[in-house]
């Protein structure tokens, strides 16, 4: 069943098109990897379909309903969540009151703060720091915990682990794939295409706004998607 | 009257000028407005009263609660109206809205109410003029200490709201990231004018007790507006309890200097905010987060 349908998206900054013409689906269940080089529009795409991004044309269809004017706050109450690039966390609360403040407006679902210190046993001992204070892959932790927060349906991550210390991305990514065995879909944007292409069911490969490349993470060859990645014509065949 | 007098009436006036400057504090620190109307929306909250008070001859305490009602709803409206508007259109056009707003608030009181100076202290019963003496020349006025015991009451819940209850986590997360606030479910522009209400009625309680401890007419907001300023820089921008702290040095400051002479209250007052600023830009207790 389908989660989410890109159809036709355009997003702009200012005389900049970050994306053009992007479609694609996401089924439920799925987790797909964006992949592509800096300024590919990846973060933006996602932005867009969070709704922190207003879309220049396209739509955004979430389960079914038109959600492209919908604003950001109304996404994430239909069940779309958004872990932003730099992770964004509310620097003078504590992780505790980060989880509270969005569980606030939650659906049903079963996420909680004690489920989410269950599924990041690090933030146990820091529930009461302000975030501010966290390293790079505790405020990871915990800004991927705030959106789980919210019971999303769909759990969009940018940046999955730049600027993160390599144990610090085995951490993230060994709850990412706890979240991903228990059904969760997710669209996460991943530099380290090793990384994303093994957790993913299928990767999608940006290039100056354009899908270039997409298809099954397991029939895809590393070289295929580093070509695309990169430009180069034999990537291309592929297509959307 | 003596110096020991001049510090214990300087304090009390501080509750007031707390009162009147954490509406001030709470509109720059969650929205970064600078409300230029505070003054002004202070003033016709105390007309508001007063209109209710000539209506139905009940005293000042109990008219101020269907005006602090109202005066929720004119700050919750007037953010969704007008302010929302200007803040898309950056940080300087908020500024010259509400410098727009106070001209035309003023204006407006004065083409309903006359320029005529009022007071709603004869009204308020005995409060107004007992005091409790303490020695031979100290006294302590009651109205002071009830206005004091307001602005701590008023504070305090602001603080408890602001660290326990869910929307007034929400409204710290909406200070320090307003986008980032959206994507966790937030409403930003419905906790905006939650702040704004809330500003605006405070701001209308003080005005309630301006008129009820002085006099006040149209042209009295500016004024107000000045003290509420300069009670919340000598504090620290966007700390609550530095406005209280602000709010007694400014006082204080105020009576001391009415004592050495009766003309240099007011500018007593201005020359120890001038002070702090050039000494220590960001208040005696600067804060770290944006509403503490």
């Amino acid at each position: 069943m389908t989660v989410l349908s890109i159809e036709g998206l355009d997003a702009r900054h200012g005389l900049l098109q970050a994306v053009r013409d992007v479609s694609f689906e996401v089924a439920e269940g799925e987790t797909i990897a964006l992949v592509g080089a800096n300024g590919a529009g990846k973060t933006t795409l996602l932005r867009t379909i969070a709704g922190a991004h207003g879309p220049a044309a396209g739509r955004v269809v979430f389960d079914g309903s038109d959600v492209t004017r919908l604003r950001a706050y109304q996404r994430v109450r239909a069940g779309i969540a958004l872990v932003p690039e730099g992770r964004r966390l509310f620097p003078e609360l504590t992780v505790e009151e980060n989880l509270l403040v969005a569980g606030a407006h939650a659906g049903p679902g079963p996420w909680s703060v004690s489920r989410v210190v269950e599924a990041f046993p690090l933030l146990e001992p820091l529930r009461k720091r302000r975030a501010a204070s966290l390293s790079g892959g505790e405020q990871q932790a915990t800004a991927i915990g705030r959106a789980l927060m919210t019971n999303p349906r769909l759990l969009l991550v940018d940046e999955v682990s730049l600027g993160l210390a390599p144990v610090a991305v085995d951490a993230v990514y060994r709850s990412l794939a706890t979240l991903i065995e228990s059904g969760a879909t997710i669209v996460l944007v991943e530099q380290d295409l090793a990384r994303g292409m093994a957790v993913a069911d299928r990767v999608i490969c940006m290039l100056e706004g354009r899908i270039v490349l997409a298809g099954a993470a397991d029939e895809l060859t590393r070289e295929e998607v580093t070509a695309a990645y990169f430009g180069l014509r034999s990537g291309q065949e592929a297509g959307a | 009257m003596s110096w020991a007098n001049a510090v214990d009436k300087g304090i009390l006036l501080g509750g007031f000028y707390a009162l009147l400057a954490c509406g001030l504090s709470l509109m720059f620190g969650v929205m970064r407005i600078i409300n230029l109307a505070h003054g002004d929306l202070a003033v016709l909250g105390a007309f508001l009263v007063w209109t209710v008070v000539d209506h139905t001859d009940v005293s000042p305490f109990l008219a101020m609660v269907p005006v602090l009602g109202l005066m929720y709803g004119v700050g919750y409206g007037l953010q969704r109206g007008l302010l929302e508007r200007s803040l898309r259109a950056g940080v300087l056009v908020p500024l010259l809205t509400t410098f727009g707003l106070a001209i035309v608030i003023q204006n407006l009181l004065l083409e309903i109410f006359s320029p005529d100076v009022r007071s709603l202290g004869g009204r308020a019963g005995a409060v107004t003029t007992a005091s409790w003496r303490i020695t031979g020349d100290l006294a302590i006025s009651e109205l002071g200490v009830l206005i004091l015991a307001v602005a701590i009451v008023v504070l305090g819940g602001l603080h408890l709201f602001l660290a326990h209850v869910p929307a007034g986590r929400a409204m710290r997360a909406t200070a320090q990231d307003v986008d980032t606030a959206e994507l966790v479910g937030i409403d930003s522009r419905a906790v905006y004018a939650r702040a704004a209400g809330i500003a605006v009625a405070v701001a209308a309680l003080a005005g309630a007790f301006l008129a009820i401890r002085a006099s006040f007419d149209p042209s009295s907001g500016p004024t107000q507006l000045i003290f509420a300023f300069e009670a919340v820089v000598i504090g620290g921008f966007g700390s609550l309890w530095g406005t209280l702290v602000g709010g007694m040095v400014l006082g204080v400051s105020q009576t001391i200097g009415a004592e050495i002479d009766p003309q240099y209250s007011v500018l007593a007052g201005h020359l120890v905010f001038l002070s702090v600023l050039a000494v220590r830009g960001r208040g005696i207790l600067g804060a770290r987060e944006a509403i503490a």
